[in-house]
């Protein structure tokens, strides 16, 4: 069976007839197209490509014997693309060996500025270059909603770890802090902060005023410890501070000490300043003399103290010491 | 419903009226939140509140609006990708016709869960084409109208000269006339395989 070369060409534009003496008889225009300027018709099949699995072949007979395998094969020369093949015999002795980009078609269309026309239109090369670009925007898609979700969850996580009226960490914040520092062998102080006279600014000027206060306690204690110190409201008006590498008692009072005093100054609220005052309990967390029972006792050993500052008059800082317990 | 359709709505009203016209439409829509997400599901009802929204603060038609939105998705250079992948669909602006009943298939290819109305194209007698666009109830209402957008600037993306109507709405079905004059008839935009922008090749 002998088909015109025209409808060789449109069938197959990426075959190669090769004829018995192992010269090429014709390309099909895309594979013409690929090769470029240079050899083509009527040099030996083997100068244009060169057939390397299952094995490397060079002649018609070699080649004939590979009938029906999937073959691998490099364009020789500039191009140097890998492609796939399928040889079959012509009837006439030669063999026709039809050529595919396989899945590096991406690549050669660009290299190539190949069009749709230079594929047969039963071909898929096109509908899979569809289908690159489609995954390729799908995914981009899928990207961006990730990274929205991200952003997400970390301004949760932030929401999670603090406290909406102060702005100040809160319990969670401040557990998490403690252990990772536990767990990290430092030694550090633990400040617990209890305002006094509190309750009557709430049950005298009411509950807007005494959140007032809080704020305004808040941003004195921001003011007074530095960035990477963790300040956390615990409670109502229960403050935790851990000044992070200050464990010297001698600037530990100096610090507790600043604070009640800033915390003393008036708060003007209105037409009237509202005036509370502070106890601070103060536990050192030691590495090598650690509480047996963790965040919870370290925390129950600063509770201590505090309290034992209110017993002593309120308005006054206190280190924990064994015998308080 | 799938995100990507309530997202177009957004990108479109953002694109071509500005972040304080989508945020005031969004509020009028009551929506819960001021943004789509393209990965998500939402309810027809919530897009086609959103839609009813942009008509009143717009004064502008809900089928001019959705034509709008056809053309925005193939002009905007923000969808680029969106025209080249329609541009698979054929050499000229009639082989793109013939395409579009795989288009929902297409379609599935790309985002597998993407359900987009079934397409029809039926030869009118004395020439000239009927499409038959079948929406479920999962669709929200007009995307007929959306249709006769993205032909139009596909018509113009090829350079053919076609004229477009909405023949009107049956229940579950909507049919646009298409009247295709000269398929080059001016200098279409061009179409090149290799030329995907990277950002899609690499998924940057």
């Amino acid at each position: 069976m002998s088909l015109p070369p025209e409808t060789m060409a449109t069938l197959m534009p990426l075959h190669m007839a090769i004829g018995a003496d192992g010269l090429v008889v014709s390309l099909g225009p895309t594979l013409a197209k690929v090769l470029g300027p240079g050899e083509g018709e009527g040099a030996p099949f083997a100068r244009l490509v060169e057939i390397y699995r299952p094995r490397a072949v060079a002649t018609v007979p070699a080649l004939l014997q590979l009938a029906g395998r999937k073959l691998q094969l490099r364009l020789r020369g500039r191009a140097g693309l890998t492609m796939k093949g399928l040889a079959m015999p012509d009837g006439r002795g030669g063999a026709v060996l039809n050529l595919s980009f396989g899945i590096g078609v991406v690549e050669a269309v660009r290299r190539h500025a190949l069009t749709s026309s230079d594929f047969a239109a039963t071909d898929l090369a096109i509908d899979m270059l569809y289908l690159v670009e489609a995954k390729s925007a799908a995914m981009e898609s899928s990207r961006t909603l990730n990274r929205r979700l991200q952003g997400a969850i970390q301004a949760a996580e932030q929401r999670a770890f603090t406290d909406p009226l102060t702005g100040l960490g809160n319990r969670r914040a401040m557990d998490q802090l403690l252990q990772r520092l536990i767990r990290g062998g430092e030694r550090f102080a633990v400040l617990h902060l209890d305002l006094d006279h509190f309750k009557q600014v709430n049950d005298s000027r009411g509950h807007a005023a005494g959140d007032r206060v809080l704020q305004a306690v808040a941003r004195t204690m921001l003011d007074l410890t530095r960035k990477n110190d963790l300040v956390a409201r615990i409670g109502g008006d229960e403050f935790v501070i851990l000044p992070l590498g200050l464990t010297d008692q001698e600037r530990l009072s100096d610090l507790a000490r600043q604070l009640i005093a800033r915390i003393e100054t008036p708060v003007p609220i209105d037409e009237g300043a509202c005036e509370v005052s502070a106890s601070i309990g103060i536990a050192l967390h030691d590495p090598d003399d650690p509480s047996p029972a963790g965040v919870a006792g370290l925390l129950a050993q600063a509770d201590a103290a505090l309290y034992a500052a209110k017993r002593e008059g309120r308005s006054r800082h206190a280190f924990y010491r064994a015998a308080l317990v | 419903m799938h995100g990507l359709l309530a997202r177009t709505l957004q990108c479109f009203l953002q694109d071509n009226y500005g972040l304080g016209t989508w945020a005031e439409i969004a509020r009028r829509a009551d929506l819960d939140s001021p943004d789509f997400e393209a990965m998500l599901d939402y309810e027809p009802a919530t897009v086609e509140r959103v839609l009813a929204a942009a008509v009143k603060r717009l004064d502008k038609p809900g089928e001019a609006i959705l034509e709008d939105i056809g053309t925005y998705l193939i002009t905007h250079r923000n969808n680029e990708g969106l025209r080249r992948l329609m541009r698979y669909g054929g050499l000229d602006f009639i082989d793109f016709l013939h395409s579009l009943e795989d288009l929902p298939g297409r379609a599935r290819l790309a985002v597998a869960d993407l359900d987009l109305p079934e397409l029809e194209l039926c030869d009118r007698e004395g020439g000239g084409f009927d499409l038959i666009c079948r929406a479920s109830s999962t669709h929200p209402r007009g995307l007929g109208h959306v249709l006769v957008g993205v032909l139009r600037a596909m018509a113009d993306d090829y350079g053919a000269l076609v004229i477009l109507a909405h023949a009107g709405t049956r229940p579950g079905q909507e049919r646009i006339e298409i009247t295709v004059v000269q398929t080059d008839f001016a200098t279409g935009r061009s179409f090149e395989l290799g030329a995907a922008p990277p950002s899609q090749v690499e998924g940057r």
